[in-house]
């Protein structure tokens, strides 16, 4: 696996697509060695900016040339003033980039049938995803959903990667009225579905995995945890994570994710620490 | 100002460097350059050197280790807050045999001058760490975490309390080999720091690393609860820099002979040259490093450029430098005036 780079990237274009931002930018060197899943960190504020931390985003969409050499995509929910700050860049504006950063998705060897499943701008990694799939010849069916029709990301783009696709939001404002756990069995059973990709709030990814053990499927969910450093150092975006020797231990998201096995998160356990985690805390707790 | 953030990793590597003596020492620690990192900062060193070379820095302060291994606390684990961040992470970490074993085992083969932080939560926990690091190759010294709660005497801060913190060094100091370097990392969450300084150094500590985080409390406006899991944490980053340069001159103007470890919000090569001319003889950076992986290197390259600027060539002349007498200014002032005639 290839070290991630910290560089100067240059905004190239900021456009709107429904509640989001959808933000290209150039950041040499990343977009080559950037697979589906994979994530950035981006400095917020300049470098005297009182935020220091920097907020994480999935990599949308990469283009390996063109006038200003590698480009690249993020998806941009504004949710708070570092968010904000990046949704009212403008071109040529400098960002300091970290990237690529994070464990991505594993594509199967096999021409398997997939459903890629997206809430809210988590579909935004399935894009690339899609493509790859594709490439290696593998059935994609994609279910996105969000509360509303705005918050959806994507939908009129993944249609031409997608063998079919579905959508839901909860108020019945665009696709079917519901969520997307309640359409994916049905999907999954007339696609025959070996592989489940989720990228999503917690909730969902917790009720995706469920379906797809339930349904002998793999799962493979992209976890979004709070971050400080996104670089492995800080211990801040933990969760509790099955080893293969059946150990549970609180995983870094950010080197360890984000991509998880979907039967391997103790989703419900998530935000605690299990009393059989490994170095849990004995007798009133640490 | 080297642009900062915007600098690809050891970017200011290339640019002409100022000649400038930057070997230090710690008491009988000595270092071929005044930057470290702060513990709990760079883990143990493998992921910033992606960044940026990490045997170029004074060394690597370890995330403190504990007897077992740990899990940590629940999430949220942090809070980004003006100019800092809150943590309260809880000493997650594999235990010392396995930090034995496979970081420091990494370290040394890396060729990384290593400081070890230790933690524990009794005195005899600190005992065996120091008995199981003895006679381990790789390490340059021991930062002894006292910042950390102490179970036995109810949930109290070791370094809060002078006969506390005293009794965790003596018995690191006990079990230590008596050439290895000992530092005694202190809270600023005191009445008098001196007190404790003074307290540290007649149990044994070679040297002071000022300061640990302070303690601080963030809620959450939406959920409103308190925003991290363990409810407080510790307060680190810029915003607390005054504070820490403060307990640096003060330890210097108590002990004037005692080695200090500078750091506290350091986010530049100007921000380290305070804790130099305050007192310090070497500093360790901190959660800058979570903004700007390869900050530690870019950092020292900044200091070494204010040492220059400022006119010093070599680091040991400046520090303490702030706190010479008026004469030595009156001095300097006469003779800039005959070079003007």
């Amino acid at each position: 696996m290839s070290s991630p780079l910290q560089i100067r990237g240059e905004v190239l274009d900021v456009k709107r697509a429904g509640s989001y931002f959808v933000i290209s930018l150039t950041a040499p060197g990343i977009p080559e060695i950037t697979r589906p899943g994979h994530f950035l960190n981006i400095g917020i504020g300049g470098e005297e900016s009182s935020m220091l931390l920097r907020r994480s985003f999935a990599i949308h969409q990469v283009q390996m040339r063109g006038m200003y050499g590698g480009t690249l995509d993020i998806v941009v929910g504004v949710n708070g003033k570092g968010s904000q700050w990046l949704s009212e860049r403008r071109r040529h504006d400098p960002l300091s980039i970290v990237g690529p950063l994070g464990r991505p998705f594993v594509l199967p060897k096999e021409k398997v049938s997939c459903v890629l499943v997206g809430g809210g701008y988590g579909s935004a990694p399935l894009f690339m995803l899609a493509e790859q799939l594709r490439e290696r010849g593998c059935r994609v069916d994609v279910v996105l959903g969000a509360a509303t029709e705005e918050k959806l990301f994507g939908t009129l783009d993944i249609k031409r990667l997608a063998t079919t696709l579905t959508i839901t939001t909860d108020d019945g404002s665009s696709g079917t009225q519901g969520r997307v756990t309640d359409v994916l069995p049905d999907i999954m059973d007339k696609s025959d579905s070996a592989v489940v990709y989720a990228c999503g709030p917690m909730g969902m990814l917790s009720a995706v995995a469920a379906i797809a053990s339930e349904k002998r499927a793999h799962s493979q969910c992209s976890v979004e945890e709070s971050m400080a450093c996104g670089i492995g150092v800080c211990m801040t975006c933990v969760l509790p994570v099955i080893g293969d020797d059946g150990v549970t231990r609180m995983v870094r998201s950010c080197v360890e994710g984000p991509v998880f096995r979907g039967d391997r998160v103790r989703w419900s356990d998530v935000g605690t620490v299990p009393a059989d985690t490994w170095g849990a805390p004995v007798e009133g707790g640490h | 100002m080297t642009r900062a953030v915007f600098s690809p990793a050891g970017g200011t590597a290339s640019e002409q460097r100022p000649d400038v003596d930057m070997s230090t020492s710690l008491g009988f620690l000595d270092l071929p350059a005044p930057v470290l990192t702060a513990s709990g900062c760079a883990a143990a060193g493998r992921e910033l050197d992606q960044f940026f070379d990490i045997t170029e820095l004074g060394g690597i302060v370890t995330k403190s280790v504990m007897l077992q291994p740990r899990s940590g606390r629940a999430t949220p684990r942090m809070a980004e807050t003006p100019s800092g961040m809150l943590n309260s992470i809880g000493l997650q970490g594999p235990g010392i045999d396995q930090f034995i074993e496979k970081d420091l085992a990494w370290l040394e083969q890396r060729g990384v001058r290593t400081i070890v932080s230790i933690a524990g939560s009794n005195v005899d926990e600190y005992s065996k760490l120091a008995q199981k690091l003895r006679n381990v190759p790789g390490i340059a010294g021991i930062e002894v975490n006292i910042s950390c709660p102490n179970v036995e005497n109810r949930g109290l801060v070791f370094a809060c309390q002078p006969d506390s913190a005293s009794s965790v060094i003596q018995a690191v100091r006990r079990f230590s080999d008596p050439k290895m370097p000992i530092l005694a990392k202190l809270s600023p969450d005191v009445t008098d720091i001196t007190e404790i300084a003074h307290a540290v150094v007649r149990a044994g500590a070679t040297g002071i690393s000022v300061m640990n985080t302070t303690l601080g409390m963030v809620i959450n406006t939406d959920t409103m609860r308190p925003a991290l899991a363990g409810v407080t944490g510790g307060l680190s980053g810029p915003a607390i820099r005054p504070i820490a340069v403060r307990c640096v001159w003060q330890i210097r103007k108590a002990l004037p002979d005692v080695p200090i470890l500078g750091m506290g919000g350091i986010r530049t090569g100007q921000d380290a040259f305070q804790f130099i001319l305050a007192g310090a003889s070497a500093v360790s950076v901190g959660t800058v490093v979570f903004n700007d992986p390869s900050a530690p290197i870019r950092i020292q390259h900044e200091l070494a450029q204010q040492l220059a600027d400022h006119g010093f060539s070599s680091l040991s002349d400046a520090v303490s430098f702030a706190h010479r007498s008026a004469d030595v200014d009156l001095v300097d002032d006469v003779e800039e005036e005959f070079e003007i005639e």
